[in-house]
């Protein structure tokens, strides 16, 4: 086996194991970890962005390979950028497919915006981005919310109450019971949302009933996710036993036998202060009162 | 028929259309009809109650534990000497939730501004670091306390999931804050922070509309505000005429969509038992 995939065995066992140290306290190794995840991952986001999203769908469009004429403006612009980085603006335009969109300058002019704000005298224009994605997601998702979540709804709570062609009762199949379940808890449940008027009488009993549907749901939803994050631990210890092997050279006992034993030293040491602390502090113990 | 302007409004905009319509209504998709109306429908109840409100009529707002506990949070941080932690999810603006939690951020700045307690807000995008320094800056400015804000006070984190969680794991650790409001739209992350929170001892309040989330903050938080509760969150705390104008609007609109609701079972149930009347469904699908 290669070096380099047996370092990164370690390392993985490491990190993992460090990330579980913080269910004893937190301690040195799981405050690496952290700070080695945050750091690693705010670096390699910022950076996936840029080459996945920034360079190929904004100056891609801007500049494309395409239409590249030396003589225009646009690439003339393009080539000045082209002598400070080739790497993000290389020799004949950014051949990523697509055509030549000037209206791409509006985003362009909104990033460059947000970025001013480290200019104190200029950090109200970054309002303006904030104001275009807010203002462009709330008018794009109102059609969707209320066509899926409203309307949706609806047409799913609109069912036949007195369908005999379905069972009575079934759990697993549509049934009588079944649709009146669904007719039941929606009503209630919206009740359960009704703000401006005191929750008392048959309205209070409604959002009752409104709340104990809720509970239920997310009682149930609870139950599938803790599921789905026991596979996700089931998952790091796979991970954990294969470093285990010989050919990793007994990663994950190792690591594990430092954590454990640096982590119990620690707490050996800690205690044994704590003992002589209090005596060594008698003399100050009134200024501590 | 007490707003006027309203009504007349409403009849010129009706009146223009009739005309549009007896005039072929070209380029009017019918098959979407239901989606105009139901648009114009909302938009109409929610301005109504607003202008209702704005004209000084008063609506009452059934009392929420949650909100009232956000000023008892703020208030034992400042009792404690200790810092309040405020999670607005780790979701960028263009999500709903991630709005509201920021709108919500102002009204716990203006209290920590009067309390004078130190206020963490660690955040998991660029945007939304912008938008709650303006919203904390506007705050402590409002507050007569300018001298109280920094920007350090909304820093960034990382993009990423779990090592935001990891992050603002640490951050309560080592701070150890009295208050943990986590207000925003959550992932599978809820749990961690959520956990962390309560380990420390903290008072936790959480509110989301992520329908798989709320149960691990109802499990884990002292106060959750669930769904809807969380958006009229900001009306509650501020107190704006228009703000509650349209927290009552949209109680109307609930009304309204628990009508439909009730008409439209009748409706398919009489149809489909006795072939009189016809298939509600297909009038409200959208092609």
């Amino acid at each position: 086996m290669e070096f380099s995939t047996i370092l990164g065995a370690w390392v993985a066992a490491f990190l993992t194991i460090g990330i579980f140290s913080y269910l004893y306290k937190d301690n040195p190794f799981y405050k690496a970890a952290e700070h080695l995840f945050v750091g690693v991952s705010a670096g390699y986001l910022l950076s996936l962005g840029f080459w996945t999203q920034l360079q190929p769908n904004l100056f891609g469009r801007l500049f494309p390979a395409k239409h590249y004429d030396p003589d225009t403006i646009t690439y003339t612009i393009y080539n000045v950028l082209s002598f400070f980085s080739s790497s993000i603006f290389p020799e004949g335009g950014i051949d990523k497919g697509h055509d030549q969109h000037l209206t791409y300058l509006i985003p362009l002019a909104l990033g460059v915006m947000m970025l001013l704000s480290l200019i104190p005298r200029f950090s109200w224009m970054a309002r303006w981005g904030i104001a275009y994605v807010v203002g462009m997601a709330a008018g794009l998702k109102a059609y969707g919310y209320l066509n899926s979540n409203v309307l949706g709804q609806i047409k799913g709570t609109a069912v036949n109450l007195l369908d005999f062609s379905l069972p009575v009762f079934s759990l697993s199949s549509p049934s009588i019971f079944n649709n009146i379940i669904i007719f039941v808890g929606t009503i209630c449940g919206l009740l359960y949302f009704y703000f401006s008027k005191e929750h008392k009488g048959l309205l209070g009993k409604a959002s009752k009933i409104g709340i104990y549907f809720l509970m239920i749901s997310f009682g149930a939803s609870f139950g599938f996710a803790v599921m789905g994050r026991i596979s996700l631990l089931i998952g790091r210890f796979t991970d954990l036993i294969k470093y285990s092997g010989s050919e990793y050279n007994y990663a994950t006992f190792w690591v594990l036998f430092i954590i454990v034993g640096a982590l119990g030293y620690a707490a050996y040491k800690e205690e044994d202060r704590g003992v002589i602390a209090p005596i060594d502090n008698l003399g100050s113990s009134t200024e501590e009162e | 028929m007490k707003d006027r302007n309203f009504w007349f409004v409403i009849a010129s905009i009706t009146v223009v259309f009739l005309v549009y319509w007896l005039l072929g209504h070209p380029y009017f998709v019918t098959e979407r009809f239901i989606m105009l109306f139901s648009i114009v429908t909302l938009s109409a109840t929610l301005l109504y109650y607003i202008r209702a409100a704005e004209r000084g009529e008063e609506f009452y707002l059934r009392p929420i534990p949650a909100l009232k506990a956000v000023e008892e949070a703020v208030g034992r941080s400042t009792e404690m000497g200790r810092p309040i932690l405020y999670v607005p999810g780790i979701q960028d603006m263009d999500q709903v939730e991630t709005v509201a939690g920021v709108v919500v951020l102002g009204h716990v700045a203006k209290m920590t501004a009067r309390y004078e307690t130190s206020l963490n807000v660690p955040v998991s995008r660029s945007i939304v670091m912008k938008a709650a320094r303006e919203s904390c800056r506007e705050a402590y400015m409002v507050e007569g306390r300018p001298d109280m804000f920094n920007e350090d006070m909304v820093h960034y984190l990382t993009d990423d999931q779990f090592a935001y969680a990891a992050g603002v794991n640490g951050i309560m650790l080592r701070e150890k804050p009295a208050a943990c409001m986590y207000m925003g739209k959550f992932y599978a992350e809820s749990l961690i922070l959520a956990e962390t929170g309560n380990s420390i001892g903290a008072i936790q309040i959480a509110g989301t509309a992520s329908q798989a989330q709320i149960p691990f903050f109802v499990t884990a938080c002292d106060y959750t505000l669930i769904g809807e509760e969380f958006f009229a969150a900001s009306a509650y705390l501020s107190q704006k005429p228009e703000l509650i104008g349209g927290v009552k609007g949209q109680d109307m609109i609930k009304l309204v969509v628990i009508s439909v609701i009730v008409i439209s079972a009748i409706i398919m149930t009489v149809y489909e038992s006795t072939g009189i009347g016809f298939n509600i469904i297909k009038y409200l699908t959208i092609r």
